[in-house]
């Protein structure tokens, strides 16, 4: 059977400052992080053939191809779900390359989601349009439950109930993140450690979810260059090779709100997204040095190692316990501070993150990476990768 | 808002209506005049009703019927009091006076099921009965709060039920409206409504708490859609749900602000014993006393003029 593992790499990386206001358009960020990442390659925009972003992004391919002079674009997608779409471009950059439909993608995400339009704020056009989406939000949104913080909050407190987890345990996710930020000069908080009293004694955002358990909001851009692993190979960085790449979307999925399908105490559709990783690649739990998880809200990042297969189901408030998925950990989690400490960039300064630890120059390296996985946004239709060093 | 006065107020309607329905079927007078051929040429001509064995003698012998016979939608005329007549006294006048004097004061049918089981001739004098069958409510509709009362006539001629009729009325408490400005705001957060979703927020209006189910297999489904995911069937139905549940999730919202709403609140994910989850507002109760498995029974709350939202509150176990 045809595997799209280890066919191609992510061969540059690149992305702006990290800020709560660039002073800029988001078309100016997304230009910005491209010139850096085709850069990082060693390429010349003009070598780009395939662009992917996210359905939300604002700025069109064609858009970003006139700024940075890419010329002929012979493959150009786009990944839904919010978030959930973040490794899913990699997938179909990857996906472009090994087929022929081009030879050097870029993804890319740019956004002022400080300084711009914010998701954390309640939107009441959320309910208002007669889409599915619209239709499914208007069982939610007439009832005031409208931000991602509440969306979260309704399963972490199954979640709770379910396991016996507690706010500390949700805490001890903030802890290590804000604790890798502090090492990060990249990092928003960069430089500022929290304690777990710290987190407790946050205001309340949407019971059971502190303010510290809920990421940031950022303006900035990230984008990565995509091409075969063999072109990879002659080119200035070495590789980070695409071992795995998969989306997941579960029975009865909705987004953030999957409320009515099975006992909310776990996300299916990273479990989707799980057996394909694992699959694709051969590999285990066991092989993977050090994971970049989506940490929007600390919650879905005890439910991530559960469905990941890192510990059993429920087990995962023991996992972090300690300093489990701290830099010294058992497994070292978004060891750049993740959303929650570096920034929020709808996850794609975790993949970055994900190539510097495979090239070994990460600020918080941790020793031995061979092998790193990288999830999406949680709660919604979501996806995941493996990149691996050879 | 339910008070104690107001369960007050319930408990006597709803005892009264048990004694009329005990009461049984109680006959009023006969017919002022039998059934005669003028009344039927002015309802025949005012209805538009054409048909010659109504009035024409002899075209009527030469029918099935032998005769002249009166329409049966007629039925209703031949007892019917006169401007100043009207029972007082039969069980469902003194359910509908109850109702008025609890403020109940707004009256509309909903409903009227005619059934005939023989052509009355010339000559006939029937006989109504009315016994009431039914007091359901409270219920929140766009009308008001009220309650709906069901009763059933049979027209006897001699002693043979001739016709039946249901009748239903919903008695209202007129909602108080300011003439100027709207009594509401628009609610900033109001529901997209399609073609899949409708039924239940009509539902909400009428006090009714609706769940799709499949009108094949009889799967049932929160939220609804346009296919059943089981069996493909586009025959859709709903079922009454009891209107009674458990908390199966919550959150307590503080922050940010949300348009429409003070905060704190909460929002939960019910239980169904229906088979299903639904989310919704807990109100009338502390967040601190809101818990995973808590009872609760679903109330409806106008969040302005157009829109009815059913929200839950705890309910005794
Ligand atoms: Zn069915």
């Amino acid at each position: 059977m045809y595997s799209l593992s280890g066919r191609t790499a992510i061969a540059g990386i690149g992305a702006t400052e990290f800020s709560k206001e660039s002073g800029r358009s988001e078309l100016q960020l997304a230009a910005e992080a491209v010139f850096a990442a085709v850069d990082d390659a060693g390429l010349s925009p003009a070598e780009v053939d395939g662009l992917v972003t996210f359905t939300q992004d604002a700025n069109q391919e064609i858009a970003v191809a006139r700024e940075v002079g890419i010329g002929d674009l012979t493959f150009f997608s786009r990944v839904e779900y919010g978030g959930g779409a973040a490794c899913g471009t990699v997938l179909h950059a990857a996906m472009a390359v090994a087929t022929g439909a081009a030879s050097t993608v870029v993804c890319y995400r740019a956004f002022n989601e400080r300084s711009g339009r914010r998701f954390g704020q309640p939107d009441p056009r959320l309910g208002g349009q007669p889409s599915s989406q619209g239709v499914e939000m208007s069982w939610h949104v007439p009832y005031g439950l409208m931000t991602p913080a509440g969306w979260v909050a309704m399963f972490a407190r199954r979640y709770m109930h379910a396991f016996g987890a507690t706010s500390e345990d949700f805490g001890r996710v903030a802890v290590a993140m804000r604790r890798h930020a502090a090492t990060n000069p990249a990092a928003w908080f960069h430089g500022r450690p929290i304690t777990l009293e710290e987190h407790q004694r946050s205001r309340w955002i949407v019971e059971p979810l502190h303010l510290l358990d809920c990421c940031q909001e950022s303006d900035g851009a990230v984008a990565l260059v995509v091409t075969s692993a063999d072109r990879a190979r002659h080119l200035r960085r070495s590789p980070a090779v695409v071992t795995a790449a998969a989306q997941g979307a579960g029975r009865g999925q909705m987004m953030m709100t999957s409320f009515y399908r099975d006992d909310m105490s776990g996300l299916p559709e990273m479990g989707v997204v799980a057996s394909a990783l694992w699959s694709m690649s051969g590999l285990s739990p066991k092989d993977i040095q050090t994971a970049i998880l989506y940490d929007h809200f600390t919650p879905f990042v005890l439910s991530q190692l559960e469905e990941l297969g890192f510990c059993g189901r429920g087990e995962a408030k023991d996992f972090v316990a300690d300093g489990g998925i701290e830099i010294d950990g058992r497994l070292p989690v978004n060891p750049h501070g993740g959303q929650l400490g570096e920034a929020y960039i709808h996850g794609m300064n975790g993949i970055t993150e994900a190539v510097r630890q495979i090239r070994g120059t990460a600020v918080n390296q941790v020793a031995g990476v061979r092998n790193v996985l990288v999830t999406a946004g949680t709660g919604v239709p979501t996806s995941g990768l493996v990149l691996s060093r050879e | 808002m339910t008070t104690t006065a107001e369960s007050g107020v319930h408990q006597r309607l709803a005892d009264l209506a048990e004694r009329q329905i005990a009461a049984g079927e109680v006959r009023g007078a006969p017919a002022a005049d039998p059934v005669n051929l003028p009344m039927i040429r002015h309802w025949a001509a005012a209805m538009g009703d054409a048909n010659p064995v109504y009035t024409d003698e002899e075209f009527a012998a030469g029918s099935a019927h032998g005769a002249i016979v009166a329409p049966p939608a007629m039925i209703q005329v031949w007892t019917m009091a006169g401007l100043d007549g009207g029972d007082t006294v039969g069980p469902v006048a003194v359910m509908l006076a109850a109702l008025d004097e609890s403020g109940f004061t707004g009256v509309v049918a909903t409903n009227c099921e005619q059934t005939y089981h023989r052509y009355l001739r010339l000559g006939e004098r029937p006989v109504a009965a009315t016994r009431m069958s039914g007091l359901s409510g409270p219920k929140t509709t766009a009308l008001g709060v009220g309650y709906f009362v069901t009763w059933v006539v049979t027209w006897y001629s001699d002693d043979e039920p001739v016709a039946e009729m249901m009748f239903r009325v919903l008695k209202f408490r007129p909602v108080e409206r300011n003439p100027e400005p709207a009594k509401h705001d628009p609610y900033p957060l109001a529901p997209a409504v399609n073609r899949d979703t409708a039924f239940f927020w009509e539902g909400a209006r009428q006090g009714e708490l609706r769940i799709q189910k499949c009108g094949d297999c009889g799967e049932p489904r929160h939220p609804p859609g346009p296919v059943c995911p089981t069996c493909r069937s586009l025959n859709r139905t709903y079922t009454l749900a009891a209107g009674v549940g458990e908390v199966y999730s919550y959150v307590v919202h503080h922050n940010p602000p949300v348009p429409g709403r003070e905060i704190p609140f909460v929002v939960a994910v019910i239980a169904l014993p229906e088979g299903v989850r639904i989310v919704g507002n807990i109100v009338e109760c502390a967040a601190e006393k809101v818990g995973i498995g808590m009872p609760v029974r679903v109330v409806y709350r106008e969040m302005d003029d157009e829109l009815i939202l059913p929200m839950w509150i705890p309910r005794e176990s």
